[in-house]
């Protein structure tokens, strides 16, 4: 039986726990918005609320109370001048928590804590442009590479196209010098030697074939 | 202490185990971009829920 039992432990010793809430309420009261898991957001719940509550008060025993727990000073500022005062008599309530869904990695529940008077403040807009841009560019790039690429295909074209040319032009004036005979001899020797060997393969293909109908 | 008579036959335990099912998740539209999305949950989409922006989605 869990009657009567409060709270959750988080998987933590009492002082971890308590720092845990201490580190997250102090993130809650800079930022109006934080990102955790569900169950630490909801246990937060219970830590944050009632020290929003004395807080109201604003009597230097209030601040004493909270300073305990808030041991950052401008989080201790923002709570005692600007939250108090838009929290105003609202009765309790002051937090709210909305479910992300399941994180990547141990598939833990995931949730937005948020002070419900600052539920106006929405997350700017810049990061998503930014990425949308990026994007553009990439692909302008990627463009670029297509087309030098073709570029480069068709110079590789022309190359072949016209290197026949030259070696025929050549070889009426040859025998001027070695070095100029040796290069032309060679270059289509090289494309001829593949082209046999295909020509081998092929007729032993066929070779192959006839037997094998045989 | 008392103690299994029998070992379970692997058809005892496969029957058992017939009732052993994943449940279909509920899944709901988006209000705002129309996605399907879990619910009760902020889209994952457009970031949307209850008829506002809650966090601004990557990308």
């Amino acid at each position: 039986m869990r009657h009567r039992v409060k709270g959750r432990k988080l998987g933590r010793t009492a002082s971890h726990r308590l720092a845990t809430m201490r580190s997250l309420a102090t993130a809650l009261f800079l930022h109006k918005k934080i990102v955790t898991t569900l169950a630490k957001a909801k246990h937060a719940r219970t830590f944050i609320e009632p020290m929003i509550t004395k807080a109201k008060a604003d009597t230097v025993h209030a601040r004493r109370l909270v300073e305990v727990h808030i041991k950052d000073k401008e989080a201790f500022k923002e709570l005692f001048g600007d939250i108090i005062q838009k929290v105003g008599d609202r009765p309790g309530g002051y937090t709210r928590i909305i479910k992300l869904g399941q994180r990547r990695g141990d598939a833990a529940e995931m949730a937005i804590l948020e002070l419900v008077d600052y539920s106006d403040i929405v997350e700017k807009e810049k990061p998503r442009k930014k990425v949308v841009k990026e994007k553009a560019e990439t692909v302008e790039e990627a463009n670029v590479v297509e087309e030098t690429t073709e570029t480069v295909e068709a110079s590789e074209e022309v190359a072949e196209e016209a290197a026949p040319e030259t070696e025929a032009t050549e070889e009426p004036a040859a025998e001027e010098t070695v070095e100029e005979n040796a290069e032309t001899e060679e270059t289509p020797a090289e494309e001829a030697e593949p082209k046999a060997e295909e020509k081998k393969e092929e007729t032993s293909d066929k070779n192959e074939d006839e037997k094998k109908d045989n | 202490m008392a103690h299994p008579k029998r070992k379970i036959s692997k058809s005892r335990r496969d029957k058992r185990r017939t009732h052993y099912k994943a449940s279909v998740p509920s899944l709901t539209t988006c209000s705002n971009c129309g996605e399907l999305k879990l619910s009760h949950r902020a889209c994952p989409n457009c970031g949307y829920y209850a008829g506002r922006s809650v966090f601004v989605p990557e990308g």
